[in-house]
């Protein structure tokens, strides 16, 4: 579909190609239908938009001269990065500049002692932790998307990844961001100390979905890469027991390094596609992982595996080797992919929910699944309660893309009943902005509009994305109020 | 409790409409720091209560005024805390102060800063208006992260009403090495051990002795005691040690004269600018004395910046409690500011001068 959502700007285009291509190189600058194609999506492709223009600038200076023709000519700018998000949070403008940063790729410098590593917005996340590699140090936010997706893309949607509980989110990983406000000004938020003065800005523009600065370089912290990590695969013959299991585990003092579980749907999609090795018998299966020395990790598997055998688990095996680990591994992050090939089209949803209510939610979702007459597999980064359904549907059966927009809908409005979110890690981007209005009140996206005009008063960075309009807001309460009236009737 | 905040709103709404100011004060225990408190009280340290805590989702939710010190020993009682060991500086020290203030103890090494742990507020903005952000889920990037924004704040956008955090069960095991080292091998040393998988919870070096705490599995705590040597302390010993860095009881704190606190970059060497005492592997070095001007050049020269932690009222003011921004965050800061209070009446000064 044609995003509708954004609101019209009037754009100038002819001036505002002249006075691109007087500052950027003549391939740096695309103005052709054909030449733009490839930029009309990103990882929601359900969306496809052309933009105006695209511009691929080669560094900062190029950036900056681009945001300033678009900030006089009142031109809106969308950053991208690999264009991985599932959210469409790079989901072109009709009347803007997509800003692609891939050019921006260089890891500038790497400092062991230091522990931090400083990189041009579109280097690749695994491309951070191959160059520290060498030092026993790695990155360790690690979304699916790893080998694809950007630094700077992970800074703007704070990407989690399956590791988070224990080593955090982008957020807690990032010292510094540089970046250029929609002006052109050059702005440092954060430095490579622990913290900076005044307000904190940096954990500001982590997740910020590209509609408070652009980011053209970044200070990442690195970790030191554990001796040895395992981990224990568990198989449940109900859902409701796997999910007590998580409580026991946190509930027993344990952080473990990884912490995910896996529904039947989700492992018989896995399972012919990368061999993982699955237990296909069980109802949901949980990866339990514990990192550090090999003496902290053999203490901490014992405990584990105590509490999960106490959890009424059918079978429990543990990695006896990198190799066997990685393979256990290979199936969770394999999951959108294995669905992928089960289905022409899916949907991603990105809800977080207190991890006490997953059962709960569970079987909420294979009613509704039956209710749409969709299937859904879920994976579940259960150590936060981040849950991914993945909605089976084809665009090309007429309807299909709608029953599966109502069925994701209702998954998130009831992670937000159960006192959740409806993205974890996602973001709202364009997929999601009309629920933004189940999350917040009137007066709050009030407040997120007044913040974002504190760094961009005319709105251009990003526009339609993250934060609805007010009247939009106001005009999705009327339209659910009056769905919920007319159900209400007998 | 809902009658206390309709009384509140009026009030904030008041005052705006007269161009008052409002001073917000929790339990005081950190009036100390900032620039000077200015505008009427504005007491909100009645409003106390644990309003939610569930051990195994690792959340706390947490009215503002309440203590502390209550909120320890509720989550003692289910073996964990707030890892980040926020100082108190006196038993009235609340829940809302010390994420206005946002201020981390030894242990922030290696677990993380109060803006690290912070997963919803709600808040009353300067139009009165009752907002809540953010939530009791750990990971949630639904709209921008306002809870975060707040920590350090200074009370400058809001009154801070309730706070949800992010809580983690404590170590199992944990000692504490002393050993004797100057400060420039000491610097060295830290940042060499920061990028070995090694479980330093938290470090201090101070005139020619540095102390190395470790904490986690039992058997990792004592390879790591094996690998470091030095001698360990008795753990009364470095219990006592420990609280008096995070209380700032320690000798090196005592004294009227002005206690500057440098965040660095943890490999920035030796600044020589006076009598220091060193925390977070080289990333926090607070200094005694020295002259104002100096000090902020040689804090921004080395990649950090320089705050006027403890001081007479006259150098703060003319020496500003914390680093000056570039320009063009300075200006960001300002309309930040004016988004939340658009009649500056919260805390006005206490931050910066303009704010």
């Amino acid at each position: 579909m044609e995003s509708t959502l954004a609101d019209r700007y009037t754009v100038d285009r002819p001036e505002l190609v002249t006075r691109l291509r007087a500052v950027l190189p003549t391939n740096a600058l695309l103005a052709e239908e054909e030449a733009m194609r490839p930029y009309d999506c990103d990882g929601l492709t359900a969306f496809r938009q052309l933009p105006l223009l695209v511009a691929l600038p080669e560094n900062e200076a190029q950036a900056q001269a681009i945001l300033r023709i678009c900030h006089d000519l009142r031109a809106p700018v969308v950053p991208r990065g690999a264009a991985t998000g599932l959210s469409g949070g790079a989901t072109p403008h009709p009347d803007g500049v997509l800003v692609s940063l891939a050019k921006l790729k260089k890891i500038i410098a790497v400092d062991p002692l230091a522990r931090t590593a400083i990189v041009q917005p579109g280097v690749r996340n695994l491309a951070v932790s191959e160059a520290a590699a060498p030092y026993g140090l790695y990155y360790a936010p690690d979304p699916s998307s790893q080998i694809a997706c950007t630094i700077g893309g992970n800074v703007a949607e704070n990407a989690g990844g399956v590791h988070c509980l224990k080593y955090g989110l982008t957020v807690h990983n990032v010292l510094r961001v540089r970046g250029l406000t929609i002006a052109g000004d050059i702005v440092e938020f954060g430095n490579a100390a622990l913290d900076a003065p005044g307000y904190d800005l940096l954990a500001l523009l982590n997740g910020s979905e590209g509609l408070l600065a652009m980011i053209t370089e970044v200070t990442v912290r690195l970790t030191p890469k554990p001796e040895l990590a395992q981990v224990v695969i568990a198989s449940f013959d109900d859902v409701r027991k796997a999910g007590d299991a998580v409580a026991s585990i946190i509930a027993a003092g344990i952080i473990p390094a990884g912490l995910e579980m896996m529904d039947k749907k989700a492992t018989h999609a896995v399972e012919p596609y990368v061999n993982a090795g699955y237990d296909l018998e069980a109802e949901a299966i949980l990866l339990c992982e514990s990192d550090g020395t090999p003496e902290e990790v053999a203490e901490e598997i014992g405990r584990m595996r105590a509490v999960i055998e106490k959890s009424g688990a059918a079978g429990i095996r543990v990695s006896q080797n990198e190799a066997e680990r990685l393979r256990f591994w290979a199936g969770r992050k394999a999951a959108f992919p294995a669905v992928g090939r089960l289905t022409p089209d899916y949907l991603c949803m990105d809800g977080t929910i207190p991890r006490r209510r997953l059962a709960e939610m569970l079987e909420a979702i294979n009613a509704l699944s039956i209710k749409y007459a969709l299937r859904c597999a879920n994976v579940f980064h259960a150590g936060d309660g981040n849950l991914h359904p993945l909605i089976m549907y084809d665009a090309n059966q007429p309807g299909e893309l709608d029953r599966a927009t109502a069925f994701g809908a209702e998954i998130l409005e009831l992670s937000v009943r159960f006192g959740g979110t409806i993205t974890g890690e996602h973001g709202v981007g364009v997929e999601k902005i009309m629920l933004m209005a189940e999350q917040f009140s009137l007066a709050e996206i009030d407040t997120f509009h007044r913040l974002k005009a504190a760094f961009d008063e005319h709105g251009l960075l990003n526009p339609g994305k993250g934060v609805p309009t007010l009247a939009r807001c106001r005009e999705y309460t009327q339209a659910r109020a009056g769905t919920a009236a007319a159900s209400a009737r007998p | 409790m809902d009658a206390l905040l309709d009384d509140w709103v009026g009030r904030i709404r008041e005052t705006a409409a007269r161009g008052g100011k409002l001073a917000i004060r929790g339990g005081g225990s950190k009036a100390f720091y900032g620039g000077s408190e200015s505008g009427e009280p504005f007491a909100v340290g009645d409003y106390q209560g644990i309003v939610a805590y569930e051990p195994t989702e690792l959340v706390v939710t947490a009215r503002a005024g309440t203590r502390l010190a209550d909120l320890a020993a509720t989550l003692a009682e289910k073996g964990q805390w707030l890892p980040f060991e926020p100082p108190l500086f006196g038993p009235q020290a609340t829940v809302g102060g010390m994420l206005a203030c946002g201020l981390s103890g030894p242990r922030r090494q290696a677990m993380g800063a109060v803006r690290d742990f912070v997963l919803g507020v709600r808040l009353l903005d300067g139009r009165g208006e009752l907002l809540s952000f953010g939530g009791q889920v750990m990971k949630n990037v639904a709209g921008y992260d306002v809870p975060r924004l707040l920590a350090g704040s200074l009370g400058t956008l809001g009154v801070i009403l309730e706070v949800s955090l992010k809580v983690l069960p404590r170590p199992v095991a944990e000692c504490s090495l002393r050993l004797a080292i100057d400060e420039a091998a000491a610097l060295q040393q830290l940042n060499r051990w920061g990028g070995r998988p090694l479980p330093i919870s938290a470090s201090a070096w101070h005139d020619g002795v540095l102390t190395l705490r470790l904490s986690g599995a039992a058997a990792a705590v004592a390879a790591a005691q094996r690998t470091l040597a030095g001698e360990l302390l008795d753990d009364a010993v470095a219990a006592a040690f420990w609280q008096s860095l995070r209380e700032q009881e320690h000798a090196f704190f005592a004294g009227e004269g002005p206690l500057w606190r440098l965040g660095l970059p943890s490999v920035a060497p030796p600044q020589a600018l006076g009598p220091t005492l060193i925390e977070w592997g080289g990333a926090q070095r607070w200094l005694r004395g020295g002259e104002a001007a100096v000090i902020r050049e040689a804090a921004a020269r080395a990649g950090g910046h320089a705050t006027l932690f403890r001081g007479e009222t006259t150098l703060k003011a003319a020496a500003g409690v914390f680093q000056p921004l570039s320009e063009p965050l300075a200006t960001i800061h300002r309309k930040l500011k004016q988004a939340f209070d658009p009649q500056g009446i919260f805390n006005p000064g206490r931050m910066y001068p303009d704010l």
